[in-house]
């Protein structure tokens, strides 16, 4: 029987529900201390002084500024922007300026209060409009990042020939990843004697992104560099770039005290000096025509990207692309803007972008299938992509297409008609208004454009002389389950058992650069990666032995008369897809998941409270290697995004995160939740590992639309704006004499 | 002096033991840091993740919260306690079937949890459930998996039970 399509459990299940699976903060090396850092108190200035207070014993505290970097004091991703230790001036509030390490850390704890870090303050700036008013200059020559501009036939002849022309502004505030485990980093290092180099183990998605960085920064090459990923509690995102910052820290201190240092964040750290998800505003002018066909979409991106560039160009991308949905449209336009204030980094968060976009794209396609005089779904039936459509972009849709089936299943699922019209006749007879609503949407798999083609991946398989297996990757287990469904890919390429597969920690020392974990990229890319090393090793097998029947044998006699046995296998574009950076066009992806998810949602109008009593999401991924870990992502995807539509508020004063806490920073807990019901349509991807897609982001983006156009209908208004607080439902309601 | 190191006595996953610290000292550090009990996890330090929860006396409880002068003469149970040797709690095997643990770091404490309501109500709703873990977050998988992995356990737990009664000698071998 095939190992994929099973429910194999999880390959670290065990250590986990026992306590035994190690994470960076269950370390402990003979002689290690810890280490934190002081950071900026002002949001923007000139760093005049730093006054270290009396009652401390400074000497016996290993401190680090930028000065001691010996290397280049940036952290090594996309520009050169952002330094690991501010050095004269500070760009955003809680912003890196000294590190401090001691083997107590309660006597660090004192010591980081005693220092006093004196600024010159300059004027902040801490909104999209006044970063792009251009006033006051943080960043650059003009505050923008990055710009993008997807154009597809004449929008404006279009716009001037529509019979309708639907407006909408939309958006979304910034929303913390909140990882159970925070970002955490062990470091070992010494330049020059016996250990030679920088090592570090710790919490991750991307090891050799930390690779890099770490090079960079101590001005040592490649091979002095170590990084091991330890079990890693949860990451979405907030563990792709931040690590290289903290595991630069902890490398510093390391290598000033010639002791291991270890860093670990408390939650309150965690959450106001890490990455979070980029506040968006995105608005629309749509052109319909009387019989509800889309012939005109003109749509403005843009998105907060904080102090430092960090990944926002690539978040802009995805959000850029992914702006225009699942719809075919013949002109379009998407201007896309990332630009820069004085808040801390807005980075990488699960759907990096799309999420944002497509919350603004269909909420607005409720209200011009209303202003065409269609019911929302059929509206959306008469304008979704089909295969051989051109996207806004140029890609042509090679693949199978069927949104309007997702569509008619998920609203069959989710009894929607029915439902919507008993709600409609109940409401204005209840204080507890009811809705339904749902988005249909898609989610690119894989790096955008031309990014897997510059990764160029690498995955090695091998084998020892008792038949055992060992995937080597750079991809990281993180709760999604890359170990498990890596088990099942090899093993069902090699014909053997799931269990005779080991899948290799992470370690730079031992696995080759399979490429970040990230962008809904482990099983689609590098699955396939597996599958190919995989079926190389069994192919070297026959081609040397001929056809032989027992794995184990085989194995043995071609280690004893050839020595080692492996085999590995790069990434090379698939099916002639092309991308031009230069136009920004082409093939965006190499394929797109596809989703039609349905939430049902009641409002207590006397707390303006939104409960979710129901909740289906219907998708296609491809194949499900794995469909109780597959469920699990959907679930875990579905549910983030109701946090970040209902509850999760990052609360600003001054460019600092004040809600720095669990208590007051509200994620759903066991009692927020509806069902979350989860089905799948399987259709199979060619170029995919046993014809799977990439699933991991696809949840993040359809709950936030979803439950906008079920708490429209229940409330009677127009919701443009996430989260959907208590208070922010109130005075819509009010507003509109509901 | 009231921050004086002090000595207690308690009871940790079956083993008598004497604990040193100041008064104020987390439980939680005592047990990682001590004891290198590590399976207890810090999610938030103030009480709200549920992370580092442990049984103690029965209750369950955030060892963050706990100072170790609490502790004292006290019966703890951490997740290292709740497998008895190599044989694994129905609830721990529920999680690893049902899918309840993907990136594991609530996992000790939500099988505290669960284990805890088992104790008080041997076959809980889904209602029940999910308020017995209310005080537990989990981030990655919208809970579906964990309640399932519950609601399943005393299912089993019978079955283990049975088939270790049918084995031969039962013993930590049976399943």
């Amino acid at each position: 029987m095939p190992a994929i399509g099973q429910s194999i459990p999880r390959k670290e299940g065990r250590a986990k529900v026992t306590g035994q699976a190690r994470y960076v903060d269950d370390l402990r090396l003979p002689g290690m201390l810890h280490g934190i850092t002081v950071r900026s108190p002002s949001p923007r200035g000139v760093i005049r002084d730093i006054r270290y207070g009396a009652g401390i014993p400074w000497d016996a505290i290993t401190i680090v500024t930028a000065r001691d970097i010996p290397g280049a004091n940036v952290v090594a991703l996309i520009l050169d922007d952002q330094p690991y230790l501010a050095a004269g001036r500070v760009n955003h509030a809680e912003e890196p300026v000294l590190l401090l390490a001691h083997a107590d850390p309660i006597l660090l704890e004192e010591a980081r209060r005693s220092i006093t870090i004196e600024i010159d303050p300059l004027p902040p700036v801490f909104t999209m409009d006044e970063a792009l008013s251009g006033r006051e200059i943080v960043w650059g020559a003009d505050n923008v990042f990055k710009t993008y501009l997807v154009s597809r036939g004449d929008v404006d002849a279009a716009l001037a020939a529509a019979d309708t022309i639907v407006e909408g502004e939309y958006d979304t505030g910034a929303q913390e990843q909140l990882y159970i485990e925070p970002n955490g980093m062990l470091a070992v290092a010494r330049v020059g004697g016996d250990v030679d180099g920088v090592t570090v183990w710790g919490s991750m998605q991307c090891p050799y992104y930390i690779h890099k960085a770490l090079a960079a920064l101590f001005n040592l090459p490649g091979e002095k560099i170590r990084v091991v990923q330890m079990e890693t509690g949860g990451g979405f995102g907030g563990k792709e770039e931040y690590p290289s910052i903290l595991a630069g820290h902890a490398a510093l201190l390391a290598w000033k005290s010639e002791r291991p240092v270890k860093m670990v964040y408390d939650r309150a750290e965690d959450m106001v000096a890490t990455t979070k998800r980029h506040p968006s505003r995105t608005r629309h002018r749509t052109g319909v025509t009387k019989d509800g066909r889309l012939v005109a979409m003109d749509i403005d991106f843009t998105i907060d990207g904080g102090a430092y560039c960090t990944l926002t160009p690539v978040v802009l991308s995805r959000g850029t692309i992914h702006a225009p949905g699942p719809y075919f449209c013949p002109n379009v336009r998407v201007r896309g803007r990332a630009v820069a204030t004085n808040a801390p980094l807005h980075g990488a968060f699960r759907g990096f972008g799309a999420p944002q976009s497509l919350f603004a794209l269909e909420r607005h396609m409720d209200l011009v299938a209303a202003a065409a005089g269609l019911p929302a779904d059929e509206f959306r039936r008469r304008n979704f992509i089909r295969s051989g459509q051109t996207s806004a972009v140029g890609q042509v849709m090679r693949e199978p297409v069927d949104m309007a089936g997702l569509l008619d299943r998920a609203l069959t699922l989710s009894d929607y008609h029915a439902r919507r019209a008993r709600f409609e006749a109940a409401n204005p007879r209840s204080t507890l208004k009811k809705g339904i609503g749902f988005a249909a949407f898609m989610h690119g798999a894989g790096f955008t454009g031309s990014g897997e083609d510059r990764l160029a991946s690498i995955v090695t398989v091998e084998a020892t002389v008792d038949g055992r297996v060992r995937v080597l990757t750079a991809c990281t287990e993180i709760g999604q389950g890359t170990n498990t469904i890596f088990a099942q890919i090899a093993a069902d390429a090699l014909g053997l058992d799931a269990g005779a597969v080991e899948v290799a920690q992470p370690d730079t020392a031992v696995v080759p650069d399979s490429g970040p974990t990230v962008a809904s990229r482990t099983c689609m890319v590098v699955g396939k990666l597996v599958e190919s090393a995989a079926l190389e090793l069994r192919a070297t097998l026959d081609r040397k032995l001929g056809n032989v029947a027992d794995f184990a044998t085989a194995c043995r006699e071609y280690i004893e008369r050839f020595g080692t046995l492996r085999a590995s296998s790069q990434y090379r574009v698939e099916g002639g897809a092309r991308w031009d950076d230069e136009r920004y066009e082409g093939d965006a992806y190499g394929t797109y998941a596809w989703a039609v998810y349905v939430a049902e949602a009641t409002i207590d109008t006397a707390t303006f409270e939104v409960r979710l009593d129901d909740f289906v999401a219907l998708q296609e991924v491809g194949k499900v290697i794995n469909p109780v870990l597959a469920a699990g992502q959907i679930e875990g995807g579905v549910a983030q995004g109701i946090g970040w539509t209902l509850f999760e508020q990052v609360a600003w004063r001054q460019g600092r995160m004040v809600n720095a806490q669990m208590t007051n920073y509200i994620m759903p807990t066991s009692m927020d939740l509806p069902p979350i019901r989860v089905f799948f349509e399987e259709v199979p991807y060619a170029h995919g590992p046993g014809g799977a897609k990439g699933i991991g982001e696809l949840p993040m983006d359809g709950a936030a639309p979803a439950i906008a156009n079920a708490v429209s209908q229940a409330a009677g208004v127009n919701v443009t704006s996430i989260p959907i607080t208590p208070e922010k439902l109130m005075a819509l309601m009010e507003r509109s004499g509901g | 002096m009231a921050d004086a190191p002090i000595s207690i006595r308690c009871r940790v996953n079956g083993t008598d033991l004497v604990l040193h610290g100041h008064p104020m000292t987390r439980l939680l550090d005592a047990l990682r840091v001590e004891l290198h009990l590590t399976g207890t996890k810090e999610g938030c330090g103030e009480g709200e993740c549920g992370a580092c929860s442990i049984s103690l006396d029965g209750r369950l409880v955030n060892s963050c919260l706990v100072p170790l002068i609490q502790a004292d003469g006290s019966d703890v149970i951490t997740i290292e306690g709740v497998a008895q040797g190599e044989r694994l709690h129905a609830v721990q095997e529920a999680f690893i079937a049902y899918g309840g643990a993907q990136c594991g770091i609530c996992t000790p404490g939500m099988i505290l949890a669960a284990v805890s309501l088992l104790e008080r109500t041997a076959n809980p709703n889904a209602h029940e459930v999910r308020e017995a873990l209310a005080g537990n977050l989990c981030r990655c998988t919208g809970y579906m998996r964990i309640f399932e992995a519950v609601l399943n356990s005393p299912e089993l737990r019978r079955a283990s039970e049975a088939s270790r009664a049918a084995a031969p000698g039962g013993g930590p071998q049976a399943h």
